[in-house]
């Protein structure tokens, strides 16, 4: 199986993977034409900012079905909705483990970063609050359905955002 | 998104130099442009700021994130400042070029650029009247000097407003200086471009774009107009006459020297040392049968127009005439010089040589020029161009065959001549219909638009519907590669422009020569307003840059917009990230300055809406509207 890869090394914060993502997302697919649309597009991925190591991260969420981080997580903190395969974290049960983002396939580069960085809540505070919000949008990144390369992988300029075997990394 | 070689240019002269390329594993523009792809969208949309280190700030043109810069600058205040430095950097670019052409002639008029003199009389004295400056006992040179200190004041002035722009007609003049829009001195509103964008100043999107116009006009009927006067008299008002363009003007058996850029102050020097004797004969002992000079971009324009020196070929050309293996200089003064060419030269024998004190690039020559030595200095570079002939390698060589012979040289003086000396010929046929408007089409050639393809379908387009076309710049080049320039092209026009030229003998597309002369075509509008009695915008007449791409083009759009004349781009400029300054570019400086801008990049929809608009100005003059 692919899957977008994060590289937050490589990440300059330019937000350009967030507008392809939501031009790929809009019914025109054209960026001039989509910022007239109504409602408006909504992108599925969000550049963060860590004030610790002072980086940028671009997170997004697949909600994957049979999510792996919500099996592993040993406080039931992370759920999975059984229809609509959304996620959601409930921080009041989270003990920061960390477990998930090393079973999820897009986090656990990001996870290593930030092991060798040493900035333990900060980024996870970010992963949980990408995917709550996107729980409560009701949108969750679909790989870009139909496209031969995901959006924000193609646009990213400095290849932060890979597309690849996930057995790859 | 991989483009094919034949989706990259419509020319097959440059379709086979793409194929050589491939071959020989050169890089050129077009790979350069896919390496980019997907562009940021926060530059195409103008919504990026990097005015102050506070920044850069980027506004989320889908309303989720920032909605201001840390200063609090909207979409709207980022775009129209974005736009103004724009504006600012093409009126500059104009501007410059034209001191430059000023500082010469002063030289030249004190003795101190002895390779120059007088070519043009005639225009001098009427020039010097212009600006008050009396002739009568004096001698040329003595005019001359009072006339180039009269324009260089033009470029400093603090009080009052630049004397050309009194040449526009009574109602335009009257209407800008009601909006206070009318252009002073031209340094001065290019630096108030600078200080308005300055974080914290002008933070009022209309505001700002009033000042783009006044910069637009200060470059259009101010430095662009000064140039086109000033080489005029230097070098001589051009005249139709014939020459030959594409990339099979370079010569197999002759040394071919590439004089590429903008200015024509060295290009005529190197002009006339490639008929030195003295050059020639070393020419010949090198093994060559002659001295090739051949353009690129409007320093080709300039000599085509005054010499018919053949043109290689446009802006997208410039790394092509490089791949074919045959060029021995590749001589560079100013703008749009691609700074690959760098690297490019360097897998060829070619000599890339940069002359401009103000421009250099990497692996050049540098040669500097100066108006002094002027004519050794050409000699100079003739020189190093012949030295090299014999490193030329001949299993690179490929030069292509297609050329084409075009009819050149119609400046406003020339289009009055070939009409018998007064613009009523081509009023009449206006009013009668066979000529049913004019459109003006000009400007760069752009990596995002097939290569002449948007310029060459849409001037077939208006001439098929009678619109006779005036061009300049790369327009005119594309043009010329399809055989638009020749007389006989009046076959492809409609059957009333078809009579027209011919029983004048012109082209249904007119050259008037390079971008900075965009000021004749200024001047042809405002002699064909006044005629009629009429302001500029209310002439059936409409403009187009279908592959425009640099700043001066936006700079142009500013004051051929506010001289009143509709205007149609082929790329989108970088402001739809406002609403309100595309609202105001697009609809709403209709009802300030008579015209607004369109965007439509299908040539052929471009040449419906200039039609329409021309169709909507023939109504409203009384004329007959329905094609
Ligand atoms: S956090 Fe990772 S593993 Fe969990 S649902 Fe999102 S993408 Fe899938
Ligand atoms: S893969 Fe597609 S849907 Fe997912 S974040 Fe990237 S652009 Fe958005
Ligand atoms: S496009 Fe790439 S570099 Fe830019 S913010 Fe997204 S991940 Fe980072
Ligand atoms: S001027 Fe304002 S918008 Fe521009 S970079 Fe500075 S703070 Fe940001």
């Amino acid at each position: 199986m692919k899957d977008v890869m994060i590289r937050p090394e490589r990440c300059l914060g330019c937000q350009s993977c967030e507008i392809a993502c939501a031009v790929a997302h809009s019914k025109s697919k054209n960026l001039f034409s989509a910022l007239e649309e109504n409602p408006a597009s909504k992108r599925r991925i969000s550049v963060e900012y860590l004030p610790g190591p002072e980086i940028s991260i671009p997170i997004t969420c697949h909600h994957c079905e049979d999510a792996p981080c919500v099996s592993v997580c040993p406080t039931k903190a992370l759920s999975q909705d059984s229809i609509t395969s959304i996620i959601t974290h409930n921080p009041e049960r989270c003990v920061d483990c960390w477990t998930c983002s090393t079973v999820c396939s897009r986090f656990v580069s990001l996870y290593q970063l930030i092991l060798v960085m040493g900035c333990w809540t900060s980024s996870m505070n970010h992963n949980r609050g990408v995917i709550n919000r996107q729980a409560e949008a009701g949108i969750k990144c679909d790989l870009c359905e139909g496209r031969y390369l995901p959006a924000c992988v193609e646009a990213c300029p400095t290849h932060a955002l890979i597309f690849t075997e996930v057995n790859d990394i | 998104m991989k483009q094919e070689i034949h989706e990259k240019s419509i020319d097959t002269a440059s379709q086979a130099m793409l194929w050589k390329a491939r071959e020989e594993g050169m890089e050129t523009v077009w790979d350069r442009y896919e390496k980019q792809l997907p562009q940021c969208g926060f530059g195409q949309l103008g919504v990026c700021c990097r005015n102050c280190n506070m920044g850069p700030c980027r506004i989320d043109p889908f309303g989720e994130g920032a909605d201001k810069g840390v200063c609090g600058a909207t979409a709207d205040i980022i775009v129209a400042r974005n736009l103004l430095r724009m504006i600012a950097a093409g009126a500059a670019a104009h501007s410059d070029h034209a001191r430059d052409a000023v500082l010469t002639f002063k030289k030249m008029s004190e003795g101190k650029a002895g390779s120059y003199k007088i070519k043009d009389e005639t225009k001098l004295l009427s020039i010097a009247l212009e600006y008050g400056i009396p002739a009568e006992g004096k001698r040329c040179e003595e005019v001359a000097a009072e006339l180039a200190h009269a324009l260089l004041l033009e470029f400093g002035k603090q009080d009052g407003n630049l004397l050309c722009a009194k040449r526009a007609p009574g109602p335009r003049l009257k209407l800008w200086t009601e909006l206070g829009i009318e252009p002073r001195g031209i340094d001065r509103e290019i630096v108030e471009c600078m200080h308005r964008t300055h974080m914290g100043v002008d933070n009022n999107a209309t505001h700002i774009l009033l000042q783009g116009l006044r910069t637009g006009l200060s470059d259009g009927w101010g430095g662009s107009m000064i140039a086109t006067d000033v080489q005029d008299i230097l070098f001589g008002t051009p005249q139709p006459r014939r020459s030959t363009v594409n990339l099979g003007v370079l010569s197999r058996e002759k040394i071919n020297v590439i004089v590429h850029g903008h200015e024509p102050i060295l290009s005529e020097m190197i002009v006339e040392a490639a008929e030195d004797p003295e050059l020639l004969k070393l020419a010949q002992e090198k093994g060559a049968i002659g001295i090739n000079v051949a353009g690129i971009c409007c320093t080709g324009n300039e000599t085509l127009m005054r010499h018919g020196t053949p043109i290689v070929g446009t802006f997208l050309q410039q790394e092509l005439a490089v791949i074919t293996g045959a060029v021995e200089a590749m001589v560079v003064d100013v703008q749009c010089i691609m700074p690959s060419l760098g690297e490019l030269t360097g897998c060829y024998h070619t000599k890339f040589i940069s002359t401009s004190p103000k421009a250099d690039f990497p692996n050049t020559l540098r040669m500097e020029f100066h108006e002094d030595r002027a004519y050794e200095i050409a000699k100079e570079i003739v020189r190093a161009a012949i030295e090299n002939f014999p490193n030329r390698i001949p299993e690179k060589v490929n030069i292509p065959e297609e050329k084409r012979e075009c009819m050149v040289g119609f400046s406003v003086e020339a289009i009055l001549s070939a009409l018998g000396g007064s613009p009523d010929p081509l009023i009449e046929a206006i009013k009668s219909g066979a000529v049913w408007g004019i459109g003006a089409v000009v400007g760069c050639n752009n990596i995002k638009v097939m290569h002449n393809y948007g310029h060459v379908t849409l001037v077939k387009e208006l001439i098929k519907n009678n619109v006779l076309v005036v061009t300049t710049g790369c327009n005119a080049i594309a043009c010329a590669e399809a055989g638009l320039l020749l007389p006989e092209a009046a076959e492809l026009a409609g059957d009333g422009l078809k009579t027209v030229c011919k029983a004048l003998g012109i082209p249904p597309v007119l050259h008037m020569g390079s971008c900075v002369d965009i000021s004749r075509i200024l001047l042809i509008s405002s002699a064909l307003a006044n005629r009629l009695g009429v302001d500029i915008s209310d002439l059936p007449a409409a403009a187009a840059a279908p592959e425009w791409m640099s700043e001066k083009a936006v700079s142009i759009g500013a004051y051929v917009v506010s001289s009143g004349v509709f205007t149609v781009l082929g790329t989108v400029p970088p402001v739809l990230g406002s609403q309100a300054v595309t609202a105001l570019l697009t609809k709403d400086l209709n009802s300030v300055v008579g015209a607004s801008f369109a965007v439509e990049p299908d040539p052929f929809k471009a040449a419906d809406l200039m039609l329409e608009h021309i169709d909507e100005k023939r109504k409203a003059l009384g004329l007959e509207s329905r094609r």
